[in-house]
Order: C-alpha cells, then sequence, then structure tokens
C-alpha cells in the first residue's frame, strides 16, 4: 500500500534532524494556524498564491530563495564546524549524516537560492524594464514557480523522512547507482530536481518570449537594458541546457528504478557518459546564475555612478559570448578522468578564452564608475565588494583551467575555495544587490541603509575569512568533503574558516534584521515618487509598488535609459505635462492551476520516491484534471475600466511633478 | 500588427543613422506560437541528449543481441507510413480550424489519432516480442539506450494522442474559440516535431542499426 514508506524512514536515532524537523514542522503548523485564525488565509489565496502577476510571483521566488538560504546557510554552518572540531576525531556529525549534509548544501544553494533568486529579480523586473504589462504566459510563470516550490519542499521532506543523498551535489554514478545507494537519497534528488526542473524551462521559455515578442514601442534590441539582456542570455542557457540535465537524470531514475544499464560497471554501461552529460548542463548553468547578476551590477553600478552604462554595446557582446561558449568548455570539471592531452589543452584554453569576455565587463564597470558622481549605496557597496571578489575567483579559475595545475587541484579545497569564490562573490553578491536595489520597487518602502551595509561587511570579511584558508588548505593537498582528518598543518586553516562561518552568519542575520526594522519603520522609509534611486530605466517611471497593469499607458522609448530621458525632458518643461488618453486595460485574471498542479506534483514526485504507484497514477490524473479544467474556463480576463486607471495614475503623477519641481527649484 | 516605422535615433543610437522602430508587444497569436517553438526547440535539446547517448552505447550488446538481429525494417516502415500520414491528415484538419469547419476538424483530427493509435500499437507490439525474446532493455547498454530513446517518442506520441483527444472535446464543446485556435496550432507544432524526430530515430535507430 506504502511502497517502501514505513516507520522505519523517520530517523529516530538521529537527533539532530529529528529536533530541527519537529521546531520546523511546529513553526510551520503556528504560521498557518496563525493565518487562518487571523483571517489572512482569503488574502493570501486570492493576493498571492492564485496570483498570476509577475511582480507577486518574482517576489514569492525570492522569499523561497531566502528560506532556502537559511537552511543551506545551516548546512555550511554544520560542515565548517564539524571539519574546525574532526581533527584525530570524529566530530559530531557521523560520516552518513555529514555525507548528506554536504549533498544537501551544493544542491540546495544552487537550484533553491541561486536559480529561484535570479529567476525572481528577472520576474520582477523585466516586465517593467521593457515597458509591458506582464510576461508571455501570467499562468504559466505561476505553475513554473510553484513547481520550483514542490521541488525544495521534497528536498526539505527528506530530513525527516527518509534521507538525502550521500553523493554529493552531482550524483556521479556508480556510487549513485542502486548497488552502492539504495537507500531513497538519490531518489529525492532525482524527482525533486526532475519536477523543479519543469518549472525552470517553464521560467526559461516565458522569459525569452517576454523578451523578444513583448517590448513596449521603440524598445529595440540595442535600447534595451543590460539585465533585459543578460536575462535573455540566461534564459536562452536554461532552455539549451535544462533538458539535458533532465534526460541525464532521467537515465540515472530507469537505472535505479528499472534496471537499465546507462551508467552502471556491467553490461556495457558508461559511466564517464554521466560525467559529460551532467556537465553539459552543470557548466551552463554556472553562467545561467551568473550572467543576471552581471545584468544587476550594470544596473546597479549606471545608476550609482550617474552615468550611463561604459560600453554598452562591448557588453552585449561580451553577454552573448558568454551564453555560447559556455556550452564549450564542460570538460574541464574532469581533466582528471582521462579525456588525454589534446582534449583537455582543447577545453583549458576555451576556459581561458571564456574569462576574456568576463574581463571586458569588469573594465566596462570601473569606467562606468570612473568619472561618474558615485553614492555607496548598500547595492553600490555589494556591486563594487563584488569586482574585487569575482576577479580574485575568476583568476583562481583560471588557474584550475590550466590542465596540469587541475592535476594537483581537483577535488581539493582549492577548487572548493575557487567556485565559492565566484558563486557567492558573484551570484550572491548581485542577488542582494538586485534584492536591495529593487525591493522599494516592489514593496513601496526602502530596506534599512545602517543594517544593509553591516550585512555588506560581515558578508564580505566573513566571506575572505572563510574561503582564503580554503585556498591555502587546498593547496596543502586538503581534499573536499572530509568528514575528519588526521594532518596537523590543516588544523589551523579549518578554525579560522571555522570563525569567517560565523561572521559571514552574522551577515545574514543582519539582513534578516534588516527586513524586521524596514517593515517596521515602513512609513519613514516609504517611496513616494516610486523613482527612489534616481534611476535611469522604465522600472522606475512607475510607482512603488508599481499598479497591477505596471503602466497606465505604455510608453514610448526613444533611446537607451528611457526614464533617464524623461527626466530630462520633463524638467525643461515649464508647464506639466498633458495628461494621457487612458484607455481600459486588459488583464489576465489569477488562477490556482499552478498551485493544485504542484500540489499533485508533490503527491507524484512523493509516490515515486516510495514506490507507491497508485499514489503516482493519482497524481498524473489529478495534474491532468487541473490542466483540463484550466483550459475549460471561459473567462480568462478581466478589464479595469478607464476611470480607475486614470484614478491610480494621477496620484503617481502628482508625486512626480512635485519631484521634478523641486529638483528645479534647487 | 502595427507596422515598424523608420525614426531619428535616439541619443544613444549611432548618430545619423535611422532606426527601425520597434512596433511594440506582438499578438497573442504570435506570442503563443513563438513560445511553443521554444519548447519545442528545448524538447529537441532533450531528445539530442538521448540520441547523443544510444550513439555511445550503440555498440555495447554486452554480448547479447545487436540492432541488425533484431530489427524488422518491414514493420518499422509500416509504423512510419502511420506517422506521416497522421502528420498529413493533422494538417489537414490545422486547416479545417482555420476555415472554422467544426466537422472536417473532427474528422481529421479522428483520423490523426486512429494512425497515431497504429503507430503506438505497432511500436508497443514490438518492444512486447523484444522483450519476450529476452532483448529487454535490462539486457544491455545498447537495448537501454534503444528502448529508452524510442520509448521517449513513444511517450510523446501517447501524451500527444491525450492532448489531442482534449482538443476534440474542446471544440466540441466551446468551438474556435481564440484561445482554442492558438492551441489547435501548438498542437499541430507538437505533432509535426514528433515525425522529425522520428524521421531521425528511423534514419539513426533503425538503418543504420539494422546495416551494421
Amino acid at each position: 500500500m506504502l511502497g517502501k514508506l514505513s516507520w522505519a524512514a523517520i530517523p529516530f536515532d538521529q537527533p539532530i534532524p529529528l529536533i530541527v524537523g519537529a521546531v520546523v514542522l511546529v513553526a510551520i503548523i503556528a504560521v498557518l494556524i496563525w493565518v487562518v485564525v487571523a483571517g489572512h488565509l482569503p488574502y493570501l489565496w486570492h493576493e498571492w498564491i492564485t496570483s498570476v502577476d509577475h511582480k507577486r510571483i518574482g517576489a514569492m521566488y525570492v522569499l523561497l530563495a531566502l528560506v532556502m538560504l537559511l537552511r543551506g546557510g545551516s548546512d555550511a554552518i554544520m560542515m565548517r564546524s564539524q571539519q574546525a572540531i574532526a581533527f584525530q576525531s570524529q566530530g559530531y556529525l557521523p560520516p552518513e549524516h555529514y555525507n548528506q549534509i554536504f549533498s544537501a548544501h551544493g544542491t540546495i544553494m544552487i537550484f533553491f537560492v541561486g536559480m529561484p533568486f535570479v529567476i525572481g529579480l528577472m520576474n520582477v523586473v523585466v516586465p517593467l524594464q521593457l515597458g509591458v504589462r506582464d510576461v508571455a504566459f501570467p499562468t504559466l510563470n505561476s505553475v513554473g514557480f510553484w513547481l520550483t516550490a514542490t521541488g525544495a519542499l521534497l528536498v526539505n521532506v527528506s530530513l525527516v523522512v527518509g534521507e538525502f543523498a550521500r553523493t554529493g551535489w552531482l550524483p556521479y554514478p556508480p556510487l549513485s547507482e542502486l548497488t552502492y545507494s539504495p537507500g531513497v537519497g538519490v531518489d529525492y534528488y532525482v524527482w525533486s530536481l526532475l519536477i523543479s526542473g519543469v518549472g525552470t524551462l517553464v521560467a526559461g521559455i516565458n522569459l525569452v518570449t517576454t523578451v523578444l515578442k513583448i517590448r513596449t514601442k521603440g524598445m529595440n534590441y540595442m535600447r534595451m537594458p543590460m539585465f533585459c539582456w543578460t536575462t535573455l542570455a540566461s534564459n536562452l542557457l536554461i532552455i539549451a541546457a535544462f533538458p539535458i540535465l533532465t534526460a541525464t537524470l532521467a537515465m540515472l531514475a530507469l537505472d535505479r528504478y528499472l534496471g537499465f544499464h546507462f551508467f552502471t560497471n556491467e553490461a556495457g554501461g558508461n559511466v564517464m557518459m554521466f560525467m559529460n552529460l551532467i556537465w553539459a548542463w552543470g557548466h551552463p548553468e554556472v553562467y545561467i546564475l551568473v550572467l543576471p547578476a552581471f545584468g544587476i551590477f550594470s544596473e546597479v553600478v549606471s545608476t550609482f555612478s550617474g552615468k550611463p552604462l561604459f560600453g554598452y554595446r562591448s557588453m552585449v557582446m561580451a553577454t552573448m559570448a558568454i551564453c555560447i561558449i559556455s556550452f564549450m568548455v564542460w570538460l574541464h570539471h574532469f581533466f582528471t578522468m582521462g579525456a588525454g592531452p589534446n582534449v583537455n589543452a582543447i577545453f583549458g584554453i576555451a576556459s581561458m578564452i571564456i574569462a576574456v569576455p568576463t574581463g571586458v565587463k569588469i573594465y566596462n564597470w570601473l569606467f562606468t564608475m570612473y568619472g561618474g558622481r558615485i553614492r555607496f549605496t548598500t547595492p553600490m557597496m555589494w556591486a563594487v565588494g563584488f569586482m574585487a571578489t569575482f576577479t580574485i575567483g575568476g583568476l583562481t579559475g583560471v588557474l584550475v583551467a590550466v590542465p596540469p595545475a587541475d592535476f594537483l587541484l581537483h577535488n581539493s579545497l582549492f577548487l572548493v575555495a575557487h567556485f565559492h569564490n565566484v558563486i557567492i562573490g558573484g551570484v550572491l553578491f548581485g542577488a542582494f544587490a538586485g534584492y536591495t536595489f529593487w525591493f522599494p520597487k516592489v514593496f513601496g518602502f526602502r530596506l534599512h541603509e545602517g543594517w544593509g551595509k553591516a550585512a555588506f561587511w560581515f558578508t564580505l570579511i566573513g566571506f575572505y575569512v572563510t574561503f582564503i584558508p580554503l585556498y591555502a588548505a587546498g593547496a596543502l593537498g586538503m581534499t573536499r568533503r572530509l568528514q575528519h582528518y588526521d594532518v596537523a598543518a590543516w588544523r589551523p586553516w579549518m578554525i579560522a574558516a571555522g570563525i569567517g562561518t560565523i561572521l559571514m552568519t552574522i551577515g545574514v542575520l543582519c539582513q534578516v534584521v534588516q527586513l524586521a526594522v524596514s517593515i517596521r519603520h515602513r512609513e519613514e522609509l516609504r517611496d513616494h515618487t516610486g523613482d527612489p534611486w534616481d534611476g535611469r530605466s522604465l522600472e522606475w517611471s512607475t510607482s512603488s509598488p508599481p499598479p497591477v497593469f505596471n503602466f497606465a499607458v505604455m510608453p514610448h522609448v526613444t533611446g537607451e535609459d528611457a526614464y533617464w530621458a524623461m527626466k530630462a525632458k520633463a524638467k525643461q518643461l515649464t508647464e506639466p505635462e498633458e495628461e494621457p488618453d487612458y484607455k481600459p486595460i486588459e488583464l489576465p485574471r489569477n488562477s490556482p492551476t499552478g498551485f493544485v498542479c504542484a500540489f499533485f506534483a508533490t503527491v507524484m514526485g512523493f509516490a515515486l520516491i516510495w514506490h507507491i504507484w497508485w499514489m503516482v497514477i493519482a497524481g498524473f490524473i489529478g495534474a491532468f484534471v487541473t490542466f483540463v479544467a484550466f483550459a475549460w474556463r471561459d473567462h480568462d480576463e478581466y478589464e479595469i475600466p478607464a476611470d480607475e486607471v486614470a484614478r491610480i495614475d494621477r496620484i503617481n503623477r502628482a508625486e512626480r511633478r512635485n519631484l521634478v519641481t523641486a529638483a528645479g527649484s534647487v | 500588427m502595427v507596422a515598424a516605422t523608420l525614426t531619428q535615433g535616439g541619443e544613444h543610437d549611432r548618430p545619423g543613422t535611422l532606426v527601425m522602430e520597434h512596433p511594440g508587444p506582438a499578438p497573442k497569436r504570435i506570442v503563443t506560437a513563438y513560445g511553443f517553438w521554444i519548447f519545442i526547440l528545448s524538447d529537441m535539446v532533450m531528445f539530442s541528449a538521448f540520441f547523443a547517448t544510444f550513439a555511445v552505447l550503440s555498440r555495447q550488446t554486452a554480448g547479447g543481441p545487436s540492432g541488425a538481429e533484431l530489427f524488422d525494417l518491414k514493420n518499422v516502415a509500416i509504423e512510419t507510413v502511420c506517422l506521416l500520414l497522421s502528420s498529413f491528415v493533422c494538417g489537414l484538419a490545422s486547416i479545417a480550424a482555420d476555415v472554422r469547419n467544426r466537422f472536417w476538424f473532427q474528422v481529421a483530427m479522428a483520423g490523426t489519432c486512429i494512425l497515431g493509435l497504429a503507430f503506438l500499437f505497432i511500436e508497443v507490439r514490438e518492444f512486447a516480442s523484444l522483450v519476450a525474446r529476452g532483448a529487454g532493455p535490462t539486457r544491455s547498454a545498447f537495448l537501454s539506450a534503444f528502448f529508452t530513446l524510442v520509448g521517449c517518442h513513444g511517450l510523446h506520441v501517447s501524451l500527444g494522442i491525450l492532448w489531442l483527444l482534449t482538443m476534440m472535446a474542446q471544440v466540441f464543446t466551446k468551438g474556435f474559440r481564440a484561445d482554442i485556435q492558438r492551441r489547435i496550432v501548438c498542437f499541430a507544432l507538437f505533432w509535426h516535431a514528433l515525425d522529425i524526430i522520428w524521421v531521425a530515430l528511423f534514419s539513426i535507430v533503425y538503418l543504420l542499426g539494422s546495416a551494421t
């Protein structure tokens, strides 16, 4: 009846996951009770859960990423503290638990922090920057988000029901095959990523179609803000790379469930094929994450330097070059695995070549700052911190791209330090910059600057204190994923890294406090005009938070930095601009399709993990019926009358006029 | 749709040149079909991963039977005819939808469905006979790759038939509403794309496979 599921699946003998799981469960139930009792449920349901508004969906993506960041961060704290303690001893985490922690840490940070964070920000910002009312497929957008949430939920369920993979964040066979991983850990990994992968693909299709087909009048390609370009590149990579991940994980699942021989040692299976396939997805994935971050920095640096982005065209070229070359470097992840010197040399050179467009970008940001009136706000500080940190990470990357050097550094902590250097210094700093930069746009008030700066300094210093020691330990020969060790020379570095982790944790706590303080003081931090940073692109031309239709009248763009040009024009006017001709606006109706569909996907995923076949079929039927019900509805749009549009817009126009007159009188 | 107009460039465009001004968001029909094309592109990428796998594993028979011993090209030829014909009939359904003729739309969709089911029937029979002869997917890496690649296409056809029946029911109850028309366009794209994949399958798996 319940497949492999029994009471033995609950780890009663392991106090840590059990206590954590219990606390989380109690917290969730408490929140749910509070939501129901306080009467917030209808609001949540109508305004958020069933919302097809890209701004709301984007905000939920970012919230998911922040929550999962806490989970992945807890894993990091456990790992670093274990290694600080486990010198000539077993530490406090048994090996089978420790292995789950580092696997879960990597999986969560890439798939459920990095991905939702950047996709969330793209969702919020791109339609606003393009001057349009929504993404191409609003309901599909909601489906994509909820499927991502399903994947995240399944990974967290593995904490208390069964176990997670012990194979590392990429389940290399033959270790991940049934012979060596008979438990459900790898199955949790496979199904949560297959389901969330569908969500990611949907988001990719949606955003590519949005950028290519839905732009306001005059928004030519070479006038798009840089963030739209990097969004395009990143989502093209999603479309080209994620199907490979789907195929690869499907093959692994077939091996495990039906005894196929793709990656087994027996019957002609080929283990190296897994490495090639997974990294043919995995390397582009790195750029899927970091390209949007590059876009965020471009917007932030240009805004807070008060200058147009330096070398816009070269930036576009560099972005698209990275997009293409990212598919030609995957083999550098396994130089040591016997491809031969010629193949290694070619991929080594390709890996160094991809550093060139990235270098172009760094110079462009520096030259944007040069001669500008720089305002060191929190987003700008993340951007400057990124430029220094990411350059160091890029340089060590070029170092490990040299095959002979890689033979010494492969699988060492040097490598671990390198990719944290680029992912934290690039993606995470970028995500934080974007979060602080666009927070007022979404919620109508700014985040507290003091706490934001404190978070920045703790995170930056904590980062260096954590990861420079890991470079050193790696150079001393310490390999990754060690549950304990006996080499005395490594010990001081591990303790230093542990201290760095404490600093980074304080940085994260500062951001939690920042959010709480900002909500409490939201009236003082209120953004009345919709343009809190003196911005340059169209998202700042509408109110904060924007009305559900984004723009009362779709803007007409005549050049780069569209809103900057509009402001310049408005300042020269002696009389207030004439009111536009307001028309009624049609918008898509909210729909529970995404949520219901994800519910059935969760049921299906859980049933597949535990071999509960009737429940798999029930889940599939449920999902299909949901789609048919969605397809059958007769009214998928509603209309906002012109009067209402005018009423909403007049408030914002008055605020803006005040701003312009105030600026003129100074 | 508004035609694109030539205007004087903005201050950051190259000075003195005329710029073709973007006319604004595309109409829904274009957007939907465009998005679906991109989905098909991603599906093709997934298939190419399975094709690549098949190419790597096609000689790994582990002492078991090879393609030349297993494939019955006559069977495959009939399958091909069924699928290509179904695509032709699906094209007729698209024309019927364009002229909003319900009767011929339903007839053509039913024809597409029957031909698709015939294709599936032959494929399932082939799979069953292979398994019965001890040449199932667990026998060797080659057979794993074969069953997965061909089976993935078969799964697409099955889901396509489910979609097809849903569309028939929808046109039956709701007629040719604009959103339903858009779905019909997407379905037709999907069905024709499966044909293209089948042509590659037929050539690479069956023709090349039975030659060696």
